[in-house]
C-alpha cells in the first residue's frame, strides 16, 4: 500500500509515512514506507509510539478494504498472466500458472516478466512459483530472491524455513517459539499425533496443504463463467406451454454462446424453482457436441412431463454442464452419407437414450475371444471402428441362447453327435452334422471344462447348436446343451 | 399383333392405376436384391419395395433363427455395405456374428434393447422417422391396425425399410403392412458325396402382398447371395430328401 501512494506522489519518495487505523481509541499503523521500517516500525505499532521514534512522520489514515481493493486491481491486471487469480489478504495475490509459463519461455522468464512490469509500475514485490500454495507463500514471504521450487520438492524447500512460513496463527507461533522449534525442520519430523497434541489441527493441516497432501482450493476474483442462462418470469408458469417457451428462449441464448465459441453441449440441466420452494432438475445429454436448438429442444420435450409446476415456476435456469468443441461444418460435409456420422442419427440416438434410459443402444464390435459368450464386445462409442475384421469362417447361430440349456441325448457315440436329442419336451432326430469345433475355456479368465460344438439339422430342416461339455465320458457320463438355432 | 400391342396396352395400364394407388416406379438407385428375382415379380413392378413395412410371422425360435438369416441377407442387399439399421427388442436373442455370413457387418447395427415391451412401438416410429437409418427390425408382439398405419406413414416419408417380427401368431391381427412373410428352415442339400450340412435352405412364403401375388418359394443362402431354387427342382429335391429318409427307415 505504501507503494501505491508512492505512485500517486512520487515526492513521497523515501520519506517517512505510515497508515494507521483508528482502533479501541487508539491509532494502529497497518502499512508503512521503506523509509520508516528502518527505525524499527513494524505494522501494528500504536502511531503514538512510531511518532516517539521518528518525529517527522507523516499519518495517512487508512481506509478500511483499501488494501483489499488494491490487491483486487492488481489481481486484474494480474490476469495477462494467468486466467485464475485469487487474492490472498493481506497482502499476497496467487496465481495458478499451470500451463502458462511456456508462454514466456520458461518459468523463471515468466517470474522475471512479472516482476519487471510491477517493478516499472513502482511495486515492490516478492515472488516464489511452487507445486502447492502453501509452499509458494513460504517462499515468497521467506526466500531472499525470487525462486522457483522443482517439482517435488517441497519438504526440501521448507526445512530451512522459520516456522511462520507455515501461515499459521499467532498463538501457535508463539507456543513454538516457547518450545524453540523456530525452524520447520526441527518439528516436521515428529510424530503427528504429538503435534496435533501441542500444537492442534491448524499446524497439521497448514503442514499438509504444504507439502501437498491435502489439496487446497482458491477462489478466483474473475470466474470463468459457466454456460448458464437465466429466465425469471414476473408471472409464475404454470402449463407445459409456457415451460415449452422458457426452454426454447433459454435454448437460444445458450446455443448462441456456444456457437459463438465453437463448442457443444454434452450434458444440459434445466433447474426449475418452483414458488413453493421446490426445485426440479431436468437433464439430458447428448451422443455427440451439438448446438442444435431444435435437437436440443426435442430432447428436453420428452422430459417436460416430469416437470410438475404445482402452483407455478418462477425461474429457470439452463446450465451446460459439460461442453465439447465441435469440428465446425462437419453436419455439411456428411450431410450426404448414411453412415453413423449422420446428425439425423445420433440426435435419433439421443432422443432414445433421454427417453429410454442409459443402458438401450448397444452396438457391437468383435472381441479377440472364440469363447462364444465373450466374442463381442459393447462399443464405447457410436464412431468407434472395429480393430479387426469380423470373422465368418466358423459357423454361428443366428439365435444364441443367453445361457446354454441341458438337453437329454440317447446314444452318444464318441467324436460325433448323439442320434437324437429332448429338448423342451420336443425329440429331435439328427440327420445331418458338422462338427466338432472345439472351443476351450480360457484358462486366464476362468477354469473349467472346453466345449466340443456341434452343428446339427434334425429331420425337419431345423438346425441348432449344440455342444458337449469337457470329453467323451461314455454312455452316461457326458453333459450336452443347446447354445443356438442356425439360419 | 393384336394380342401384343393388347398386351401392352393391359401393362400400361396396370402400371397407370398402381401410380394412382401411390406406387410409384422406383427410382435408379433402388437395390436389386441378386438371387430374389421369381420372389420379387410377386411384388408390384416387380421391385422390392424398400419403403415399406414388412411384417415377418415367427412361430417358433426356428423359424426366428431361419427369419434372422433371410432379413440379413435382405438388408446386405438392400444397404450395399452403407448405411445402418436398427434392431429393436425387448428380449433379444439375435447373435450379432451371425450377420456377417450375410453379408452384414454386425457393427452396422444398432441394437436398441428396451426393458418395456410397450416402448418398442414408439422407439420404432421415432427410429422409423430418421432417415439416416436404412432400416428397422422390430420384435414385436402385438401391433393394432391404427399403430401399424402410424409405422405406414412415417415409412413413406423417410423412405426407411421397416420390419417387424411378430412373435404372437395366435390371433393375427389385420396390419397396414405392404407384405407378410413367413420363414421356415427347410432340410440343407449339401453337396454331392460330401458329409454334413449344405447351405442354409428356408420356405420362403409371401403371405400377403399389397397389389401383389402372394406365393411361397424354397430359397437357399449360397456362396454369400440368394438363390430362388426353381420350382421343378424344388420338388425333386424333396423328393430325394424324402426317398432317402424312407431308404434310411428301411435300410
Amino acid at each position: 500500500m505504501s507503494d501505491w501512494i508512492v505512485i500517486r506522489r512520487p515526492e513521497l519518495l523515501n520519506t517517512r509515512f505510515v497508515f494507521a487505523t483508528q482502533d479501541h481509541g487508539r491509532k494502529l499503523i497497518t502499512a508503512l514506507s521503506a523509509e520508516t521500517e528502518k527505525y524499527g516500525i513494524r505494522t501494528g505499532t500504536t502511531v503514538a509510539d512510531a511518532k516517539a521514534i521518528v518525529a517527522d512522520l507523516e499519518v495517512f489514515d487508512d481506509k478500511p478494504e483499501r488494501a483489499e481493493k488494491l490487491l483486487k486491481a492488481i489481481g486484474n491486471w494480474c490476469i495477462r498472466f494467468s486466467p485464475i487469480v485469487a487474492v490472498d489478504l493481506p497482502d499476497g495475490l496467487i496465481l495458478d500458472v499451470s500451463g502458462c509459463t511456456h508462454l514466456w519461455g520458461d518459468e523463471q522468464d515468466y517470474l522475471r516478466e512479472i516482476h519487471t512490469r510491477l517493478r516499472d509500475k513502482g511495486y515492490h514485490i516478492q515472488l516464489a512459483m511452487a507445486d502447492t500454495i502453501g509452499t509458494a507463500w513460504a517462499l515468497s514471504h521467506f526466500a531472499k530472491h525470487p525462486t522457483v521450487m522443482e517439482s517435488g520438492q517441497q519438504l526440501h524447500a521448507l526445512l530451512s524455513l522459520p516456522a511462520a512460513a507455515l501461515r499459521l496463527e499467532a498463538g501457535t507461533l508463539q507456543r513454538l517459539q516457547k518450545l524453540g522449534l523456530n525452524q520447520i525442520s526441527s518439528f516436521i519430523n515428529m510424530p503427528r499425533s504429538v503435534l496435533r497434541r501441542r500444537f492442534g489441527e491448524e499446524l497439521l493441516l497448514r503442514l499438509s496443504q504444504a507439502l501437498g497432501i491435502e489439496e487446497e482450493s482458491i477462489i478466483p476474483i474473475q470466474v470463468i463463467p459457466p454456460y448458464q442462462e437465466r429466465l425469471p418470469s414476473l408471472e409464475p408458469i404454470r402449463t407445459a406451454k409456457g415451460i415449452e417457451i422458457a426452454i426454447q428462449l433459454l435454448l437460444e441464448q445458450l446455443c448462441k454462446r456456444l456457437k459463438e465459441e465453437g463448442i457443444g453441449l454434452r450434458n444440459a440441466r434445466l433447474t426449475s424453482y418452483r414458488i413453493d420452494g421446490r426445485i426440479i432438475t431436468t437433464d439430458i445429454g447428448t451422443n455427440r457436441p451439438s448446438h442444435h436448438i431444435h435437437h436440443l429442444f426435442k430432447l428436453f420435450e420428452l422430459k417436460i412431463q416430469s416437470i410438475e409446476p404445482a402452483l407455478g415456476i418462477d425461474l429457470f435456469v439452463m446450465e451446460a454442464t459439460k461442453v465439447e468443441p465441435i469440428s465446425p461444418e462437419q453436419e455439411v460435409l456428411w450431410a450426404g452419407d448414411l453412415g453413423l456420422n449422420n446428425q439425423g442419427l445420433t440426435e435419433l440416438l439421443d432422443r432414445l437414450t433421454v427417453k429410454l434410459g442409459n443402458d438401450v443402444i448397444h452396438r457391437y464390435l468383435p472381441a479377440e475371444h472364440y469363447w462364444p459368450e465373450r466374442s463381442l464386445r459393447i462399443a464405447a462409442s457410436i464412431h468407434e471402428k472395429a480393430a479387426s475384421g469380423w470373422r465368418s469362417d466358423r459357423p454361428r447361430p443366428t439365435q444364441l441362447l443367453r445361457h446354454p440349456e441341458p438337453v437329454e441325448v440317447t446314444a452318444p457315440i464318441p467324436d460325433y453327435p448323439p442320434m437324437l436329442f429332448r429338448y423342451k419336451g420336443n425329440v429331435h432326430h439328427i440327420k445331418k452334422a458338422d462338427g466338432p469345433e472345439r472351443i476351450e475355456r480360457e484358462w486366464w479368465l476362468e477354469h473349467g471344462e472346453h466345449r466340443d460344438y456341434y452343428q446339427v439339422e434334425d429331420e425337419d430342416g431345423q438346425r441348432y447348436w449344440i455342444f458337449r461339455s469337457g470329453h467323451y465320458q461314455g454312455e452316461k457320463g457326458s453333459r450336452w446343451f443347446i447354445h443356438g438355432y442356425f439360419a | 399383333m393384336d394380342t401384343q400391342s393388347k398386351k401392352d396396352i393391359y401393362d400400361q395400364l396396370q402400371k397407370e392405376i398402381l401410380l394412382l394407388q401411390g406406387i410409384k416406379p422406383q427410382s435408379e438407385g433402388a437395390a436389386t436384391i441378386k438371387g430374389l428375382g421369381p420372389i420379387l415379380s410377386a411384388f408390384p413392378n416387380a421391385v422390392f419395395p424398400s419403403a415399406a413395412i414388412h411384417e415377418f410371422i415367427i412361430d417358433s425360435r426356428e423359424q426366428a433363427a431361419a427369419s434372422g438369416g433371410f432379413i440379413a441377407g435382405l438388408l446386405a442387399a438392400l444397404m450395399q455395405h452403407s448405411g445402418i439399421a436398427m434392431w429393436i427388442s425387448v428380449s433379444r436373442q439375435l447373435f450379432p456374428s451371425a450377420l456377417k455370413p450375410f453379408g452384414l457387418e454386425p457393427d452396422r447395427m444398432i441394437f436398441a434393447d428396451l426393458k418395456r415391451e410397450k416402448e418398442v412401438l414408439w422407439t420404432m416410429e421415432e427410429a422409423l422417422k430418421c432417415d439416416g437409418l436404412n432400416a428397422v427390425i422390430a420384435e414385436v408382439q402385438q401391433i393394432s391396425f391404427k399403430q401399424s398405419r402410424r409405422l405406414q406413414l412415417a415409412v413413406e416419408q423417410s423412405r426407411v425399410t421397416g420390419i417387424i417380427l411378430r412373435n404372437q401368431t395366435e390371433k393375427l391381427s389385420a396390419t397396414a403392412s405392404n407384405a407378410r412373410w413367413k420363414i421356415s428352415p427347410l432340410p440343407t442339400v449339401p453337396e454331392q458325396g460330401m458329409p454334413g450340412l449344405g447351405f442354409p435352405r428356408w420356405q420362403v412364403e409371401l403371405l400377403k402382398v399389397r397389389n401383389g401375388n402372394p406365393g411361397s418359394w424354397q430359397v437357399e443362402w449360397a456362396a454369400d447371395e440368394f438363390y430362388t431354387l426353381p420350382i421343378q427342382k424344388q420338388v425333386s429335391a424333396l423328393h430325394a430328401e424324402q426317398r432317402k429318409t424312407e431308404q434310411r427307415k428301411t435300410g
